[in-house]
């Protein structure tokens, strides 16, 4: 008794010592808090306690690495490297064969792709975090991600287009995802001389409609265009929704040293779309139909496996259907063509102008109600720019490229050659604050930028040229993000981190639109894969003429079979392999000496396939390449491989028995 | 046993009573040195890592069974919890409540006391095998006069009687398969011989 008393006023000794440190921490907190000198360190608003999560995620595309990078904001830690248009040995990418079919386009497999612009999906004007949509620049393709698996779930090509690069932004319920031609080209493509180009190129607008429950792409219709170069695209929203605008250069259909020729027009134009016309039109059928060939790649659920669909027909619209696209007047070679949160203001930035345009919805509505047209260009009518026009950043920098909103009244526009970050205010088009980057910013991304509502907290700039900034790496160094607070008037440097390819563009969520509904595992029993071997008991192999099919299973820490003879110099060896684990972040990995391929990464209950020929007689070890369990060194077995011809019986065990004997 | 918990307890209330106090007086975050001095070490580890998918690890399992409740509390009590849920492979020779019950009197007790944490860890561990063996796999080991290399160092002697399999001398009562390895269920404290 006496004990257990001794023991409760020993415990409670400590409790009430613990409280009274306590307590003498939270006033030491205060005192940072009013002291101001500690709390506002940039280094504590990006630092993200070990164990804690980042506020938000940010998809920044790899620009030529094809790719798109999962990284946290602020820590700017990255996460995962998602791979969408290149091969990815390291995920087995585009080289198992489940996966081969996603690369494959109306030119055969493609092993690579130039990402430009990640969009995230949105339900009523407010991304929602279900997919991510990228385009491909080079050959025309828009992919999509899925935020549960963080895989590529869809990769869709557009016919008709070449550099595929006012894409992939979204409308506000998704309805949408678009896709623009940078390179105007004959349409259909045909055999023509380069300099018949002026009235001969034309360039597609293609909407591609998006499945709200499966976010399934097709493409709805394409919008026949003169041949300019369309460089960037933004969906109107709010008062705007339904309409699309795209910027244009080279409005002068130059076919050769762009540089110069593309640069004589004072003015080229943005392009405004209305695609609820569209859709009227297309209801009414005034379009036509045009035969093409164009791969649809879909990644299947159930079967884990991707196939490509050929689709064959594409519904054309002319541009020059009466209501269904006008042009705005826009200084010099307009690039980025941005729309304020509440769809009022169209920004466009003239690569070489000095100031920076806002176009006004509403006065565009006027001037097409009060046809206060300038001209028109085959056949579409350009708005006057006085009657479209809201007002102009004077003198803002050099060289704007790309603006983005913070929700509460003020736009940040890049600069390339001025190398700046510089905030404005909508409306009075002031000039507020002007911050300097490193080096010659691209796009910036401000999480929710492309909606009605953006998180006005952070602002990441995106760097094409970083020289000194960083420990060298040779020629090529890496280029960079860099973070801002924009909660307070003036912007302020946080973090500079490195980024994989080119940080092209990005965007960005808060963490809870994903990070709680993430996939942890696949579940066996849903496993549909024709190869799956869904108990160690089922594993066997099967010779059908030179082809050998290995139904293997992988659990902590064997495979089964883990010893194969009877295989031959010349036959071709299907890895048909089934992680048999149910548990969360149980990876296992296979590699087989000299298999021409890479390695397979597959997560729990799912199957995944790799082809291995071998040419060597002898005994080939293969293994698990992802350190699984402390008996991961174990994990490995041996195939025998006999010359041609040879009479060594097929025959497959586990610890000396045939699995399930 | 009684004694941890309220100490627990203290220590949880202490813990939430500074983080609702020192949000209220600055009502911004801390420091971040502050923030990595000012609680006890908050239950860390992947015994604590949920999600509602994956199937269940063998303290998971352990947990949900009242039969093992003495095990749970001295794996807790140890400071193995983690180990325990580790992507192993494991096999796991738990004994019952009843198995501790034999133990002579007063020697529960004395192993649960903070001064005995490393002794009741190493007797836990001689529980364990760091292997993936499945009922099929012991019989298969009995058969070829192999030993158990446990966790604690020690080897284990692994017999077959009729249908039924021994090790250490006590029998296999009940094998559940769990995510990261087995559980085999006796009646006897596998304590390791010195």
């Amino acid at each position: 008794m006496m004990k257990k008393q001794a023991r409760l006023l020993f415990t409670l000794f400590i409790a009430a010592a613990f409280l009274t440190q306590c307590t003498q921490q939270s006033g030491n907190n205060s005192g940072n808090s009013s002291g101001g000198a500690l709390a506002s360190s940039a280094a504590e608003r990006v630092y993200v306690k070990p164990g804690d999560y980042d506020e938000f995620y940010a998809f920044i595309s790899g620009g030529f690495s094809g790719q798109l990078s999962v990284y946290g904001l602020p820590s700017g830690r990255l996460f995962r490297v998602i791979p969408v248009f290149s091969q990815d040995p390291e995920k087995a990418y585009g080289y198992s064969e489940e996966t081969k079919p996603m690369l494959m386009t109306s030119k055969g497999f493609i092993p690579w792709g130039d990402s430009h612009h990640p969009d995230i999906s949105q339900t009523d004007g407010t991304v929602d975090g279900r997919w991510v949509f990228l385009n491909e620049n080079n050959t025309p393709r828009i992919a999509r991600v899925n935020l549960k698996t963080f895989e590529t779930d869809e990769i869709i090509e557009i016919p008709n287009s070449a550099g595929n690069h006012s894409s992939a932004f979204v409308t506000e319920n998704t309805e949408y995802v678009v896709a623009g031609t940078r390179f105007a080209v004959p349409f259909p493509q045909k055999d023509m001389p380069i300099s018949d180009m002026k009235g001969n190129f034309k360039a597609a607008l293609s909407f591609i409609k998006v499945d709200p429950q499966t976010g399934r792409m097709n493409i709805a219709f394409q919008i026949k265009m003169p041949g300019f170069d369309y460089d960037l695209s933004h969906p109107g929203r709010g008062k705007s929704h339904g309409w699309f605008f795209f910027s244009t250069y080279n409005t002068e259909e130059a076919n050769s040293l762009l540089e110069v020729n593309a640069s004589q027009n004072d003015k080229d134009f943005i392009a405004a779309v209305n695609w609820k016309k569209a859709e009227e039109y297309i209801k009414q059928g005034k379009f036509t139909t045009q035969k093409v060939r164009y791969a649809h790649n879909i990644w299947d659920h159930e079967t884990h496996q991707a196939h490509t669909k050929w689709e064959t027909e594409v519904k054309v619209l002319d541009g020059s259907l009466p209501g269904l696209v006008y042009f705005l007047p826009t200084p010099k070679s307009p690039h980025g063509c941005d729309v304020s949160p509440d769809g009022e203001y169209i920004i466009g930035s003239g690569k070489l102008a000095a100031e920076l345009t806002a176009h006004s919805f509403t006065k565009m509505l006027k001037a097409i109600e009060d046809k206060a047209y300038a001209g028109e260009a085959y056949g579409i009518p350009i708005l006057k720019y006085e009657a479209v026009n809201a007002g102009a950043v004077k003198n803002p920098g050099l060289g704007p490229l790309h603006t983005e909103f913070d929700g509460k009244g003020y736009a940040y526009t890049t600069f390339f050659i001025s190398s700046e970050v510089v905030k404005w205010k909508l409306g009075t088009w002031e000039v507020v604050d002007r911050q300097p980057v490193y080096y010659s910013v691209g796009h910036l991304m401000i999480p929710g930028g492309n909606s009605r509502h953006p998180f006005g907290k952070y602002l990441v700039a995106m760097n094409k040229i970083t020289k000194d900034r960083y420990l060298s790496t040779g020629p090529e160094v890496c280029q960079s993000a860099q973070l801002f607070d924009i909660t307070g008037e003036k912007m302020k440097l946080l973090l500079d981190f490195p980024t994989v390819g080119e940080p092209h563009y990005a965007a960005g969520c808060p963490r809870d639109l994903v990070h709680p509904k993430t996939t942890k595992i696949y579940k066996l029993g849903e496993n549909k894969h024709p190869y799956a071997t869904k108990s160690e008991k089922d594993a066997h192999v099967v010779r059908k003429g030179n082809e050998v099919h290995i139904y293997m299973t992988m659990i902590r820490s064997h495979f089964a079979p883990d010893n194969i003879e009877g295989v031959k110099v010349g036959d071709k060896v299907y890895f048909h392999v089934t992680n048999l684990e149910q548990d969360y972040d149980v990876p296992h990995g296979i590699a087989m000496i000299g298999a021409n391929n890479s390695e397979l990464l597959i997560m729990p209950g799912r199957t995944e396939t790799f082809v291995w020929e071998p040419k060597q007689p002898g005994v080939w070890p293969f293994y698990c390449t992802d350190f699984c369990s402390a008996l991961h060194q174990e994990m490995q077995g041996y195939v025998r491989v006999s010359p041609r011809g040879s009479n060594v019986p097929l025959s497959w065990s586990l610890d000396g028995e045939k699995p399930g004997e | 046993m009684k004694y941890f918990s309220i100490l627990l307890v203290a220590l949880l209330i202490g813990s939430f009573a500074c983080q609702s106090e020192s949000q209220s007086a600055t009502g911004a975050r801390q420091a971040p040195e502050a923030q990595t001095t000012s609680a006890p070490a908050k239950k860390q580890g992947q015994a604590y890592v949920k999600d509602n998918v994956s199937q269940a690890n063998a303290l998971q399992v352990a947990e949900s069974l009242d039969d093992f409740s003495t095990l749970v509390a001295a794996i807790k009590a140890a400071g193995v919890e983690n180990s325990v849920v580790n992507a192993g492979p494991l096999t796991i020779f738990a004994p019952l409540n009843s198995a501790f019950d034999k133990l002579p009197k007063g020697t529960l007790d004395d192993l649960l006391k903070p001064q005995n944490k490393d002794k009741l860890a190493y007797i836990l561990t001689n529980h364990v095998a760091p292997a993936n063996y499945p009922l099929e796999q012991l019989k298969k080991e009995a058969k070829k006069g192999r030993k158990l290399y446990m966790a604690s160092g020690k080897y284990l002697q692994v017999e077959q009687k009729g249908d039924d399999v021994y090790v250490g001398g006590t029998k296999i009562l009940k094998t559940v398969k769990v995510s990261n390895g087995w559980i085999h269920v006796i009646d006897d404290v596998l304590v390791p011989e010195s």
